[in-house]
Order: C-alpha cells, then structure tokens, then sequence
C-alpha cells in the first residue's frame, strides 16, 4: 500500500473535490465539502478497503492526507 | 464471544409504542437547510416521535403491555417475570419494573427488575428473560424495552438531537415445549465505555452546579455533563466492524445457512452505518427493514419498532426465521436467531 493508492480510492469519500488536486501535504479538514459525515466515509473507507478501525482521535489527530495514511498504515 | 442457545421458549407477541407528537428535522434550526438535508441523507432520519415532559419511557412500555396482554388474552395473575431495559428509568431508585409491576396489576410472585442496557439491550433481554423461564420453569414472561432519549439529549447537539426518538415496546414470552431453540450471541468491550456515555449524575460524578453548565464542545455541540454524549465517529467505527462480527459468530457457532434466514433486523442506528453493515454481510436489501426515516435511533425499542412497523404482515400467521442483532452503548452487542410461529404484531400505538 502506498500513499499513491490511498488518494486513489478516496473518490468515494469526496464529492465535489477534483480528485486530481488532492496530494499527500492536502490539509482534508479545509477543504470545501469537509465535514463531520465526509469523516464516516474515511472510516469506513479504512474498514472496507484496509481492515483498518480508525477511531474519531485518529481523524482528530490528522491534518494532511499523509497523516491519515499514516494512521492506517500503523493499524494495518 | 459467548454463544448460547435455549431451548423451549417460545415469543409470542410484539407491541410497540411512540408518541403522537412528532419532530421534523427539516426544522431542526440549529443546522442549515444544506446541512440537515446532508444529516437526514447520510443518517436516513427524517422524522421523530418525541414525548411531551410528563411522558416517561414507562409509560410507552405500559401501552404496550397492556394492549399486548389483552389482544393474547393472558391472565395478569399468570405473568411471572418482568424485565423493564431502558436508560431512561423513572427515577434512579427503585427500578420501573417494580413500578410497572404493581401499575399493570400482576401478581406479587412476579419477579421484576431493570437491566440498563441501550442498543444491544433488547437481544440482551431476550436471552435474560428465556434463560430465566428456561432455568426456573416460570411460564410467561414479559420483556420491556424502550427510551426517551430526547429526554437526556441536549437540543443544541446537533450528534444527538436529530437522531434520536422516543420508543417503548412490549414482548411476551411463555414456555412451549415446541419451540424451536433461540440462539444467541453476545459481547462486550467496555474499552469503549466512553464513546456513548452521560458523565455526570452517577456515583462516579455525582451531579453538581458544575455539571448543569452547558459549553460549547464544538461547532453545532452545546451540552452539559448530564446530557448524552455521542463520540459518533468511535461508534460508527465500533459498528461497522462489531455489528458483521456478531452476525458471523453466531452463523459460525450454529452451522446457520444465512440464506435460510427471512428477515434481518438490525439495531436502527443510522442508515449509513446500517447500509455499511448489510453490505459487509452481503444480504439481500429486501430483507432488511428499517424504520429509521420515521423514528429515528430509539435505542433499546428499535428492534421491535422496526417488526411492528415494518413486518406485521409478514411475521403473522406463519412461520419465519429472524435474525436480530443490536449494538451499541457499553460498548455491547448481541444477535439472536430465533424461529417465530404466527406471531401476534399489534399495530403501532400512539399515545
């Protein structure tokens, strides 16, 4: 898995946001259409995709898109 | 996880109860019109029945007894165990089962008393109530489930107020050498006792001046230490991967063939997470239920909210096979197979 990937699937966690503008610095939290339900969708994103159980403190705790990696890598 | 199955226990009837009073979250006016039309899109409630201030949970659970027992035409004298599972009892001390008992006249043999249980509380009930009839030979038992969580919500928290509605329901139990075994499967990680939790008001934290002083926590959450708290990302998580775990244990435990199976009812915790959930289990859509758009999370009641509303006609006058599964506060989860044989479904009641 690699961060690459990642970006990659997260077509179905965002709308609005033009997949191709995201990179691993992208700061998820400012972008347009970020909000508390978006969060469910990384979570179960994780669960679906990784196997991964992210908790509400990773998503907290993540600012970039190479954090919330991160995260997942670390719980894989 | 603990597997179990009893024998000789049969269900009878299911009521439920709301109240009459409904709110519409289209008018929830702490959210904008985008944002609650999001909320109502993603968590599949539309609507809920709220009781006014001098309803109690008990009360919806009296509806439904009494309306229950009627339409089975048992004896009250006859009714030997009554469990009453709910977080919203009439009053800290004594439990509303012993209320319940002597306000709908049964006997003083009955034993009766509260298990403080949420979302995983009425598979918990059912295997509480069975094994106790099984074990002591009582012959009719009644199990009653359902919350006012609009009660112990505050309205300014846009991760519970929305969600929730009001629910009581009532369930009858008696012996039948005939019945077929109800197989359970239950579990619990208090790891999580934080994620669903009221911080103040117990012994723990007893309630003071402090606790009754509503903050701001974030954008959209204004409560106090006696309101609910929902760590809604930590509970979505816990169910997507707990809720298919339970399933599969309990499939796994008893050789069940998941295709045989009629109707799956889940715990109506929001569509999102329950959609996540069927499609984990890989089950058909057309056989699960909900009633979230309606009613909302009722907690403890929307188990047998979701049979009455939504499978009447299907559970009566013949056979079916059901999987129940509910998860959620404690954090705790349980499923159960069970077999029905024209079971009596009472029509909603509304008070």
């Amino acid at each position: 898995m690699t961060v690459t990937d990642f970006i990659s699937k997260l077509d179905v966690v965002f709308e609005t946001t033009d997949l191709s503008t995201i990179t691993p610095e992208t700061s998820f939290k400012k972008l347009d259409e970020w909000d508390s339900m978006l969060a469910l969708s990384l979570i179960a994103l994780a669960d679906e995709e990784y196997q991964v159980r992210l908790t509400g403190e990773d998503i907290r705790n993540s600012s970039t898109i190479e954090d919330l990696y991160n995260k997942i890598k670390a719980k894989k | 996880m603990a597997s179990f199955s009893i024998h000789n226990i049969a269900i009878r009837g299911i009521a439920s109860c709301v109240p009459r009073n409904i709110e519409h979250n289209l008018k929830y006016s702490n959210l904008s019109l985008e944002e609650i039309n999001k909320f109502i899109e993603t968590t599949g409630v539309a609507q809920r029945h709220i009781v006014q201030n001098d309803t109690c949970t008990s009360d919806l659970c009296y509806e439904a007894s009494e309306k229950l027992i009627n339409e089975l035409g048992w004896e009250k004298e006859k009714i030997e165990i009554l469990v009453f599972v709910s977080q919203t009892s009439d009053y800290i001390l004594p439990v509303t089962s012993a209320i319940l008992q002597n306000r709908l006249g049964l006997s003083k043999e009955c034993l009766a008393f509260d298990i403080p249980l949420g979302c995983s509380g009425y598979v918990y009930g059912l295997s509480v109530v069975a094994s106790m009839m099984k074990a002591t030979g009582l012959k009719k038992g009644l199990l009653l489930a359902g919350d006012t969580i609009s009660k112990i919500v505050s309205s300014n928290d846009k991760s519970t107020s929305p969600l929730f509605g009001d629910a009581g329901s009532a369930t009858a139990l008696e012996i039948d050498d005939s019945a077929p075994p109800m197989l359970f499967n239950l579990g619990t990680d208090g790891s999580g006792s934080n994620a669903i939790i009221i911080p103040d008001g117990g012994a723990r934290n007893p309630t003071t001046q402090e606790s009754l002083k509503s903050s701001k926590v974030a954008e959209g959450i204004e409560r106090n230490n006696c309101n609910l708290v929902l760590e809604g990302m930590d509970v979505f998580s816990f169910g997507i991967s707990q809720a298919p775990k339970t399933v599969n244990g309990l499939i796994k435990a008893f050789n069940l063939d998941i295709n045989s199976i009629d109707y799956f009812v889940f715990h109506q915790a929001n569509m999102m997470m329950n959609k996540m959930i069927v499609k984990k289990l890989k089950i058909e859509e057309a056989k699960v239920p909900y009633s979230l758009k309606d009613f909302g999370n009722t907690s403890s009641a929307t188990i047998p909210l979701t049979i009455v509303t939504e499978l009447k006609e299907k559970l009566e006058n013949k056979n079916c096979k059901l999987l129940l599964c509910g998860f959620g506060v404690g954090l705790s989860w349980g499923s159960v197979y069970v077999e029905t044989n024209n079971l009596v479904c009472l029509p909603l009641i509304e008070i």
